[in-house]
């Protein structure tokens, strides 16, 4: 079962009991017990052990730098093991401005994340392309290259929102399914179908992209 | 100015000087423009041995570049505007890349912005666009129809050639391709996701068992192209980039650019404001540098200094975002003056702030600056002789650490800085450590300037009249001002509306991923770590 924002009232989006209420009554509503507890034990695990990955191109990656410092903490909720190797990490924080250039390395850091993987825009640029969105070189959002779980809204977010922001995905992580039926993971594929990659092939275990041919002419 | 009109006679009687913006401007044709800018570089009564940049310009008829250059020793300044010759399909310039080593770097990104080829310069690729982006971005002709050229989809094509122009004996142009690594070389890719890149820069290294043998710096993984942006906007509109640039020094950029603006203009703006601007310059300087010796610590094994910096940062950034309205896009500068007048309790909170500071920095020294293991890893890494400093244009801190007297704030007094009574912190050994204590010392001289002013901030307007939408008169105008990590230029052209024709920023954080190659050179490459992190560039400012 998957909650989605735009299913949410607009007050719910204060009141941090609704979500877990929604969750009460989703599995209120007929889950099995076994694999129902199962689920339960294992996202309450994965939920409060979310990884990130350190992944910063521009401004907003300095708010998460405070995020990480004493004043913000966010080792009290278990973020703090940040990692540099996507293979490692639970989310992305996409906390930049993302451009041209960057974006098929950017894809290929999420191609390369394990499953299950979560992504957080954050700030104005990885929502929309923010204040450079006129700008020949900038792409006009991160949902253009890989799902987005939760968009997180600021120039650049204030440290306290983006708790909130990954608050948030670990209540999406509670409500999934772990054991089959992950709706979620059905998008995802909808998704890097939709979204091809030339040389990399997404129903495939492993990925793998063609060689480079070194280039003579470059004019 | 007697030397320079000679100079001119004996090698180039054509050429004509002006004055523009307090400034001899010489104009000479492409033919005489290499054997000109030897002679500016090393005759003894000129001595322009400091480009500060290379502005490209694309007036539609014509164009090519504005060479700015700077002596050190006798502290002038002029600019040079050169011509291109050939069409628009193909212009050309003879490179200065020979004469300062900075210019190979400007000549690539004026190539990449507008399609001008440098004769000469061994290295003519694209800087910050991939080899397959078509059409040059600054020219005013340029179509950005997101259909010429998408978001790609694959990974980029990329090269292991660049190509070098020349002319032959009959004046035809040739090119010739030319590997940039020799082709036995062992090449590991270092970036752009790498967290000791400072943000995402590239680094292509050619390594010879532990050793660095060359690296190849690939930019432009934030290029965000803010230069075209400014060409489509009022002036007041352009000045939010700014804090989005090197979002450190944000309130410096800030500064000057509206000073160019009010120069131009003929706004005078109120001492009160000067003073506020001033004082929240050196804040954002002392909040810098802190964050700078956390990240760079970090970066060496040192975690726990990060915290200990922090501390002080959060409580700086308080004080700003009392006044400002936020943390870091704080858009506080305008033309005339600044947005809004200071928070009741801000004297007070800069009282709180430099009482707690003289403790903190004891204790970095402490920390790390006696610390065995910080010291071996610093001292005598990644030496940068000050000839070096002044040729790849590498200032600021990075500069001083290596003997080069370049603070903008002295050298070239701007606002109320000449009022001030401040050391400029110059060290000679010119290693990473030299530039690690520059910047621990300059957060005192910061304290030092926050001590005189804030009991001493005079009554009176914040801001000037100022017509809503600014309308400047045509002309050119140049600013360098002292951001955090180093000079920060502005070139502004203007035809005479309400948008610039062309806006440059000088920023001080390209020339000093430029020397990056030339420092790690036969060092080791654990050591590109400490030599990276101790030039402190922010990706995004060299970018833009
Ligand atoms: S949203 Fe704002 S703060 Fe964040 S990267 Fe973009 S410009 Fe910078």
């Amino acid at each position: 079962m998957e909650v989605t924002a735009q299913g949410m009232p607009y007050e719910a989006f204060k009141d941090n009991e609704y979500i877990e209420s929604l969750v009460k009554e989703l599995q209120e509503n007929g889950t099995n017990v076994v694999v129902g507890s199962l689920d339960k034990l294992i996202n309450w695990g994965r939920s409060n052990s979310l990884w990130p990955l350190t992944f910063a191109t521009s401004c907003c990656g300095i708010e998460f730098v405070s995020l990480g410092a004493a004043r913000y903490d966010m080792a009290r909720f278990g973020w703090e093991v940040a990692r540099s190797s996507p293979r490692q990490a639970d989310f992305i924080m996409v906390a930049g401005t993302i451009v041209h250039r960057m974006a098929p390395v950017l894809r290929r850091l999420y191609d390369q994340m394990a499953e299950p993987k979560y992504v957080i825009a954050t700030g104005a640029c990885a929502i929309s392309g923010g204040p450079f969105r006129d700008s020949y070189h900038v792409v006009k959002g991160v949902d253009q290259i890989i799902p987005v779980d939760v968009f997180l809204p600021g120039c650049p977010p204030r440290p306290e929102a983006m708790i909130y922001s990954i608050m948030q995905l670990s209540r999406k992580v509670k409500v999934e399914r772990f054991f089959g039926g992950v709706n979620r993971q059905q998008k995802q594929q909808e998704f890097l179908r939709e979204h091809p990659v030339e040389g990399v092939n997404d129903s495939a275990e492993f990925n793998t992209s063609a060689p480079e041919a070194p280039v003579t002419d470059k004019q | 100015m007697a030397t320079l009109n000679e100079i001119i006679a004996k090698i180039c009687p054509a050429a004509t000087v002006a004055e523009v913006d307090g400034a001899p401007m010489i104009s000479v044709d492409d033919a005489h423009w290499h054997e000109l800018a030897k002679a500016l570089r090393h005759d003894a009564n000129l001595e322009m041995d400091y480009l500060v940049t290379i502005a490209g310009f694309d007036h539609v008829e014509s164009m090519g570049c504005v060479y700015y250059m700077m002596s050190t020793r006798h502290n002038t300044n002029l600019g040079v505007t050169v011509l291109a010759t050939g069409d628009r399909e193909r212009p050309v310039l003879h490179s200065v890349s020979d004469i300062w080593a900075v210019a190979g770097l400007y000549e690539r990104e004026v190539y990449d912005f507008f399609g001008i080829i440098f004769l000469n310069n061994p290295d003519m690729r694209r800087l910050f666009l991939s080899i397959d982006w078509k059409g040059y971005p600054l020219r005013k002709d340029y179509d950005a129809s997101p259909n010429i050229n998408p978001v790609p989809r694959d990974n980029e094509r990329q090269s292991d050639f660049t190509t070098k122009w020349t002319k032959d004996a009959e004046g035809n142009l040739v090119s010739e391709q030319v590997e940039v690594f020799a082709p036995d070389d062992f090449v590991v890719n270092i970036g752009p996701q790498h967290p000791a890149t400072h943000g995402v820069l590239r680094f292509r290294t050619a390594v010879d068992g532990e050793t660095i043998k060359k690296i190849d710096v690939y930019m432009g993984y934030i290029h965000r192209g803010i230069e075209k942006l400014n060409e489509q906007q009022t002036y007041a509109q352009s000045l939010p980039f700014l804090d989005r640039m090197d979002y450190f020094s944000a309130l410096n950029y800030h500064h000057g650019v509206c000073m160019v603006y009010e120069r131009a203009a003929g706004i005078e703006v109120p001492r009160r404001a000067q003073v506020i601007r001033v004082m929240m310059d050196e804040l954002s300087r002392i909040a810098s540098h802190c964050l700078f010796m956390g990240t760079f610590c970090m970066d060496l094994g040192a975690t726990s200094m990060l915290f200990y910096t922090l501390r002080v940062r959060e409580q700086i950034l308080d004080i700003l975002e009392r006044t400002c309205g936020a943390r870091m896009s704080f858009n506080y500068d305008c033309i005339g003056g600044v947005m809004q007048d200071l928070d009741a309790n801000f004297q007070n909170d800069v009282k709180a702030l430099l009482k707690v500071l003289p403790a903190n920095i004891k204790e970095y020294k402490k920390v790390f600056v006696g610390n065995v293991i910080a010291r071996n890893r610093m001292e005598g890494v990644g030496v940068l002789s000050r000839e070096d400093a002044i040729s790849y244009g590498v200032t600021g801190p990075s500069g001083r650490a290596s003997g080069w007297a370049c603070d903008v704030r002295k050298w070239r007094p701007y606002s109320i800085y000449s009022d001030l009574d401040f050391d400029e912190v110059v060290l000679t050994e010119g290693d990473s450590m030299a530039r690690f204590k520059v910047r621990l010392a300059e957060i005192e001289q910061s304290a030092r300037i926050l001590e005189q002013l804030v009991d001493n901030i005079p009554e009176g307007d914040i801001q000037a009249k100022v017509p809503k939408v600014l309308k400047l008169p045509a002309g050119q105008w140049f600013q360098i001002v002292e951001g955090c990590r180093g000079v920060f230029g502005i070139h502004l052209e203007s035809d005479g509306g309400t948008k610039p024709a062309r806006l440059k920023y000088a920023t001080p954080s390209m020339p000093a991923a430029g020397v990056v190659d030339h420092l790690t050179r036969g060092e080791k490459i654990a050591d590109l770590i400490t030599i990276g992190g101790s030039l402190d560039y922010i990706v995004p400012d060299m970018d833009r």
